[in-house]
């Protein structure tokens, strides 16, 4: 995973709390069998509406979302995380997520800070007044800074030290690789493995025909 | 991919019973089972597909190849992978993230479970099976019973009774609410292992043996939690609401929900019910079905299909139910057929398919339509499971066959057999005067093996 310390990048302002999954991704999307490319499912009811806030100009390319409270409501889909991180964002900032949400955003590496509502309401009218503001996020000393505003905002530690050192769940356990090694190599020589295949003899299967 | 040599892929879960040969039809298993096979050449992956002798469900193809081993931790993005803990194998279903963390790293971050000892005492009476076992004790204890523990079956009839059998019982922990279920190795394991094409030989056999030995728990060992059953008191079982924890003896009637005196389980059986299409109070030897499914990886194995297939010789198949026999894999199959049940099965009106999931979750074109009832050997009832409006029973093999028979639930007692028959015959050993030619069963799948688990005690 990607390390992330300071981000710098335009602020999306998403008036709405309580923004579930399904609204992020809605499940149609769920059937592909790929983990990436889902930009185009991201809020892709919303995107029909030329007022969405994704559909202007000036926030088209914006990479952090600054949402009402509630934000990730719903099914476990780690979709909705990937739709996210797919169209480019990096920070989502809310005054309350999901749990499951906030834990699936944290293993995929995108920010999830938690920052006061009144803080909220302040980037809101700063990204709406003067959309296009650039906003930057410091997870070294977790402040949001946007124009003239800077506000305090919170990731558990863990999570935070994980996404600083740009760990995620499997780079944190190749940190073992030795430790994994050395277990492997007691592992006796008549345990059994995949490869190369041992099997009996392969038998032609008769294909079984419909009997009406 | 860090140990592609300790890794198994199957196709089962979508893969049609009928036409193997044939392109798949529907578009999005096909792209599925494409893609499977493609990651798999691309990072070098034993994969057993469609029409090959050894594909078939992963929990009946790791057994047979003598790839589940004692002693193992074995993991598969399914949570029937409990299954294994049959041989004594910590053994458990994973999701998605934790399948990739496998891959990659071998190994799983886990927090210790709780342990629970199951020990069902005497000997079965019978007729009952493993299945009536497993079916009661989720009665007993609860979809939710086993809930962050890891369940130890153990006790006379648990002794007692085959691999197969052990496996279908741990098959099932996870419709208890457990991460797994397992049986201490002993002999039976060790036989069953003995000669498959994955399982030690000479000096290494010996060094095997004496090491899986000494898996079992101690004599004094404290679990968290204890169950004590007496198989004498089981008789075939039967479930007859949406959860396999929804179950009752085969001789008692429909629950009538305006008695149960806990109100969550009262509305609970109130919309089971409803969804059932049954009448409180109805004796269940009287609920008709239409399809009789014998399958899956919980009984789709050679010895079920023997017992089925005793069962049904020479008997007629009642009408308008359908019955389809699934093997849970091509080589269960090869065997049956060797041993000539696919013909009892085949004179009897019964459907004779290839190997996989098929009906268990009609994730292939074997479905049930709207309302149509079931009796299946499988493990999950839950709505829609077997096809959108479908409606599962879940019964043992023996019951299974009675069914097929009389159209409505039935064991074995409600079948007009001589007076001279003993019930213990209907066993899963080899029908009379078939010998078993070559090899004996079954063959695997996604499965690791040995791999380290991190913060779990001395796996090995
Ligand atoms: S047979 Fe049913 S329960 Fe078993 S692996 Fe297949 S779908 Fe799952």
């Amino acid at each position: 995973m990607e390390k992330f310390t300071v981000h710098t990048g335009v602020g999306v302002p998403l008036r709405r709390s309580n923004v579930d999954t399904d609204q992020i991704i809605p499940a149609v999307y769920l059937k592909r069998i790929t983990r990436t490319g889902f930009e185009d499912a991201l809020f892709s009811a919303w995107r029909n509406d030329p007022s969405f806030v994704l559909n202007q100009d000036a926030y088209r390319t914006g990479s952090v979302l600054v949402a009402g409270p509630d934000f990730g409501t719903g099914s476990s889909r780690e979709h909705a995380v990937w739709a996210l991180k797919d169209y480019g964002f990096r920070v989502v900032l809310a005054s309350r997520f999901a749990d499951i949400f906030r834990g699936n955003s944290g293993k995929q590496g995108l920010v999830a800070g938690v920052v006061a509502q009144e803080d909220i309401e302040l980037l809101w009218k700063i990204l709406e007044t003067k959309p296009g503001t650039e906003v930057t996020v410091d997870l070294v000393e977790r402040t949001v800074h946007a124009d003239d505003i800077t506000v305090p905002f919170h990731v558990d530690d863990y999570t935070r030290w994980r996404l600083l050192e740009g760990l995620d769940d499997i780079g944190l356990t190749l940190q073992h690789q030795d430790e994994i090694s050395a277990f492997e190599a007691t592992r006796a020589s008549w345990r059994p493995r995949t490869l190369p295949a041992k099997h009996l003899p392969s038998v032609e299967i008769e294909a079984a025909r419909p009997t009406v | 991919m860090r140990r592609p040599d300790l890794t198994l892929a199957t196709e089962d879960h979508n893969t049609p019973t009928l036409d193997i040969d044939l392109p798949i039809a529907d578009e999005t298993s096909r792209k599925q089972i494409d893609t499977l096979r493609a990651n798999a050449a691309e990072f070098g992956v034993r994969i057993h597909s469609l029409g090959d002798a050894d594909q078939g469900i992963v929990h009946q193809v790791g057994p047979q190849l003598g790839l589940t081993q004692p002693g193992l931790t074995v993991v598969c993005g399914d949570s029937h992978t409990s299954t294994h803990g049959a041989f004594g194998a910590l053994a458990f279903g994973i999701g998605t993230s934790e399948v990739e963390h496998v891959l990659a790293t071998q190994t799983l971050p886990l927090a210790p479970f709780k342990t629970m000892a199951i020990t069902v005492d005497g000997e079965l009476p019978p007729g009952t099976t493993s299945k009536d076992i497993i079916l009661a004790i989720i009665a007993k204890i609860g979809t939710g019973g086993g809930q962050g523990y890891v369940l130890e079956y153990r006790g006379e009839a648990i002794r007692n009774l085959s691999m197969e059998a052990r496996m279908t019982i741990c098959n099932m922990s996870i419709e208890a609410g457990a991460r797994a279920g397992m049986i201490a190795p002993d002999d039976t394991t060790f036989d069953y292992l003995k000669g498959r094409p994955h399982a030690p030989e000479g000096e290494d056999w010996d060094a095997a043996v004496e090491y899986w030995r000494t898996l079992r728990s101690d004599d004094d060992a404290e679990f968290d939690a204890e169950v004590v059953l007496r198989a004498a008191d089981l008789e075939p079982f039967v479930t007859w609401g949406t959860n396999p924890g929804q179950g009752l003896p085969l001789s008692a009637n429909v629950p009538v929900p305006a008695e149960i005196a806990d109100a969550n389980e009262r509305v609970a059986a109130e919309r089971a019910l409803e969804y059932m299409g049954l009448e409180p109070g109805v004796p269940l030897r009287d609920v008709k079905v239409d399809t009789v499914f014998i399958g899956s990886c919980t009984n789709g194995r050679i010895e079920d299909l023997r017992s089925v297939a005793k069962v049904l010789k020479g008997r007629e198949k009642a009408k308008d139910v359908r019955v389809l026999v699934v093997p849970a894999s091509a080589r269960v199959r090869l065997q049956a057929e060797a041993e000539g049940l696919d013909a009892i099965f085949k004179d009897f009106g019964a459907e004779w398919r290839n190997a996989g999931c098929s009906m268990c979750l009609g994730m292939n074109p074997d479905q049930l339509a709207p309302g149509e009832r079931s009796a299946s050997t499988s493990n999950r009832n839950f709505e829609g499971r077997q096809g959108k409006g479908g409606r599962t029973h879940l019964v043992s093999p023996l019951v299974a066959a009675a069914t097929a028979i009389r159209g409505t639930l039935s064991s074995l007692a409600d079948l007009d057999l001589p007076g001279d028959v003993d019930l213990t015959t209907f066993d899963g050993s080899p029908l009379d005067g078939v010998g078993a030619p070559g090899f004996d069963g079954d063959a695997p799948a996604v499965v690791d093996l040995g791999l380290p688990v991190l913060s779990v005690g001395p796996q090995a």
